[in-house]
């Protein structure tokens, strides 16, 4: 069965008792147990909840897993994977991570003893020279945020296998429609379902997929144990917003297409970041791995008084952070998602204060267009008066 | 203002352009920095108005400094734990709900954090078990499921004395019969997904903090953690705390009243209930409002236990607290599972041991239902010889 069939049709669409073609919302925290000897299915909904499930199973199928886990959010996602490793224990992480994972890792996770080198993990060579006998998994996104740095994946696995590590990939950008970790030897996928799995902009939400039972086992227990799961109506506004994916995806990577490349001829542009454009460094491998580009790109407009300029002057996409909505998203890096990362850090991995990223949406891509030149065309001499 | 006036007034008056009796629930993720700003929201796993006024609730009915919600009672407990690092210690109450000694000895152990379990009835058992390390000493009161009272005023002195944080969890009680921090404790947290919420439909914690310093650095965890609770959650909660009042007048009752009934019944060796043992009932009526809606309760043989609970037809047998209906708990296999054994019955949560969330049906109802339950097993056990 191909993607777009089985994100409708995987088995849990359809309520057995009813035949309703909508998973009932079962708003219940605990489960009537008909008898002490053999438990039923549910009892207490931090274990399992029948909505909640039938999210995890979705996801487990759609991401060619054996089980599939939800979460609070993203960071819950990830925060509950990184509990699988013990104090000792050493991650290769990659540099561009998400700011928030970054900040996990730096100011939580090194408290409890255990240490991340970060590294590019677009260089095969980095990771291997930066592997310990401590180490216990490489720990990748990509294409990573915000300049989509494409990592190899079949090329890591291979590495992570001959050191006996784990693999886990954030695939929040590309989402299982474009791209499928685990049928690249990958062992764990997570991701920020907030983003282009729900996509709508309503829910806060985070999904591990996980190759097999043993680690399914543990992520299981600490799923329970930890408690970060999500709330069993953000798992029906997911499953829904799951349905629409890949018409979702098909139309708003169309438009980032389409936007990538006026952005790279445009003469105030300095540079853009897509994995589509064949001058992106990573395009060969993206090609290879994935079927598709996804729909976020980054552009420098070379200053912050610029960048700044832009955002004040859209009217179409909204200027926040987040990404992989039905409306387009315009975001500052270096003032939202890696402000918690200090500047130095910053500037070295290339994130710079003229960076936009754009998270391309459903609309019109003239209408996308026109503003975006309307906004960049500005003026900059009213910039000036600024204090 | 008296707490049945705060309780009732959650949330009113705050929605301001439209005058809503009731908060809205706000779905969105992402929050436009309208003209370049930020309105102060960001983004949801940060900070959501719906949570906000959730959390803002909470902070004054326990009478803290700041509220935090979480996706369930144990992501509260989880992100308090972050607080700590490798080599930290902590003092915990001995008979602790399961799923919390679950968190600390498989997941947190393995982070280096230690723990005691010290009977915090006998203050210089807690004197002796500080150590150098000890950072804090972690609370439930009345303890689940053998409801053993703490003297929270002579613990917080010694915690000042030691310059150790007090934590206590306050499920049993809920703000409106104790606030631990007028007793001077740090912080109090909650599984909502009991009292709080009420209505056995929620999943959720909180947390409140006294001090700003401690305030901000739990806003940290709570976002870089990410177990956060829903908007829907949140609603629902607010909605299951306006009538916390009125339920827990009534679920206090019914406990006193069946507390007295199966402390008279020849099938029942003992009972749990605050009022029958006279160092909690002196405690509690100096500290709190009341005796709280649980109690517990030792049968005469454990052969009893399951044709009981199959007998019931009130009570539903199930694993949670604090709902409007009527719940029993077989603490030896459902909350207390994952205590090993001999620690089990070293606390007494022995094979015959039955945990009561007394609901707020008729009390009659439940006093015939426990009567006839209890004969009909004692009937199925005993067969006629015993008559
Ligand atoms: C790539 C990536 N991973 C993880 C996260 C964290 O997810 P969430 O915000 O749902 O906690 C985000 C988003 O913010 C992200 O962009
Ligand atoms: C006293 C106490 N604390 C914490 C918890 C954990 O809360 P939750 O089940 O909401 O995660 C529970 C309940 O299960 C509890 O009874």
């Amino acid at each position: 069965m191909r993607f777009e069939t089985m994100a409708l049709h995987n088995g849990n669409e359809i309520d057995p008792h009813t035949g309703a073609a909508s998973i009932p919302i079962y708003q219940a925290s605990t489960f009537h147990q008909f008898s002490v000897d053999q438990p039923g299915v549910f009892d207490y909904a931090r274990s399992g909840n029948p909505t909640r499930q039938a999210l995890e199973n979705a996801i487990a199928k759609l991401e060619g897993g054996c089980r599939g886990y939800a979460f609070a959010s993203g960071m819950a996602a990830i925060s509950t994977v990184f509990l699988l490793f013990s104090r000792g224990d050493h991650l290769i992480v990659s540099q561009d991570v998400y700011g928030g994972t970054y900040r996990f890792l730096t100011q939580v996770l090194s408290r409890m003893g255990i240490k991340t080198t970060f590294v590019d993990t677009s260089n095969l060579q980095a990771i291997e020279a930066a592997i310990s006998p401590q180490t216990k998994a490489i720990y990748v996104e990509t294409p990573s945020n915000p300049l989509l740095k494409v990592s190899d994946l079949r090329r890591i696995v291979k590495i992570a296998k001959n050191y006996n590590l784990l693999t886990i990939v954030d695939n929040t950008f590309l989402t299982p429609y474009f791209q499928q970790p685990l049928s690249l030897g990958v062992d764990i996928v997570v991701h920020s379902a907030t983003k282009f799995i729900s996509g709508h902009s309503d829910v806060v939400a985070g999904l591990v997929v996980v190759k097999d039972l043993d680690l399914a086992e543990q992520i299981r227990f600490l799923q329970n144990s930890f408690g970060a799961i999500l709330g069993v109506q953000d798992s029906w506004l997911t499953l829904r917003g799951l349905k629409t994916l890949s018409a979702r995806l098909e139309t708003s990577t169309k438009n980032a297409e389409i936007l990538a490349c006026w952005l790279e001829q445009h003469p105030m542009i300095k540079k853009v970041y897509y994995t589509g454009l064949p001058t992106h460094p990573g395009h060969q491998v993206q090609t290879e791995q994935a079927s598709g580009h996804g729909a976020v790109l980054s552009f420098d407009v070379g200053s912050g008084a610029i960048a700044r300029q832009i955002l004040s002057k859209v009217q179409l996409p909204i200027v926040a952070v987040s990404l992989g909505a039905v409306e387009s998203i315009l975001s500052y890096p270096a003032k939202m998602s890696h402000a918690a990362m200090p500047p130095e850090v910053r500037l070295q991995h290339g994130i710079t204060d003229g960076l936009l990223r754009l998270s391309v949406g459903l609309e019109n891509v003239e209408d996308i267009i026109q503003d975006l030149a309307q906004a960049i065309e500005t003026k900059v001499s009213i910039m000036i008066s600024r204090k | 203002m008296r707490i049945e006036t705060k309780l009732a007034q959650i949330g009113t008056k705050k929605a301001r352009t439209t005058g809503s009796i009731n908060f809205p629930i706000y779905l969105a993720t992402a929050y436009e920095h309208i003209g370049g700003v930020s309105t102060g929201y960001d983004y949801a796993r940060s900070s959501n108005p719906t949570r906000h006024i959730l959390e803002e609730s909470i902070a004054m009915l326990e009478k803290g400094d700041a509220g935090f919600a979480c996706s369930s009672g144990m992501a509260a407990i989880q992100t308090i734990m972050g607080l700590f690092s490798q080599g930290d210690h902590l003092i915990v109450s001995m008979d602790l709900y399961g799923g919390t000694y679950r968190l600390f000895e498989q997941v947190l152990n393995r982070y280096g954090i230690q723990f005691s379990y010290v009977d915090l009835r006998d203050i210089k058992a807690v004197e002796e078990a500080i150590q150098p390390q000890t950072k804090a000493l972690f609370i439930e009161t009345p303890t689940n499921p053998l409801m053993h009272v703490t003297d929270l005023q002579a613990i917080t002195r010694l915690s000042k004395q030691y310059q150790l944080w007090t934590i206590v969890d306050n499920t049993f009680m809920t703000p409106y019969l104790l606030n631990p921090l007028e007793l001077g404790a740090n912080i109090v947290i909650h599984s909502a997904t009991k009292y709080l919420g009420g209505h056995n439909d929620v999943l959720a914690g909180l947390i409140v903090t006294k001090g700003d310093e401690l305030s901000e650095r739990v806003r940290f965890l709570q976002q870089s953690i990410g177990a956060t609770l829903s908007p829907m959650d949140s609603y629902l909660l607010m909605r299951g705390m306006k009538t916390l009042a009125l339920r827990m007048e009534r679920h206090q009752a019914n406990a006193q009243g069946l507390a007295h009934f199966l402390k008279e019944h020849p099938l029942v060796d003992e009972v749990f209930f605050p009022e029958f043992d006279p160092n909690s009932k002196r405690i509690l009526s100096e500290q709190a409002k009341g005796y709280g809606g649980m109690l517990s309760f030792r049968v005469k043989e454990a052969k009893l236990v399951q044709p009981f609970l199959e007998q019931l037809q009130v009570f539903t047998f199930a694993e949670s607290l604090g709902g409007v209906e009527s719940l029993l708990t077989y603490p030896a296999t459902q909350t207390h599972a994952d205590v090993p054994a001999d620690i089990r019955q070293k606390v007494g949560v022995c094979d015959r041991l039955l945990r009561v969330s007394v609901g707020v049906e008729h009390i009659e109802d439940l006093e015939q239902d426990l009567a006839q339950a209890l004969q009909r097993s004692e009937e199925i056990v005993y067969g006629s010889e015993s008559k």
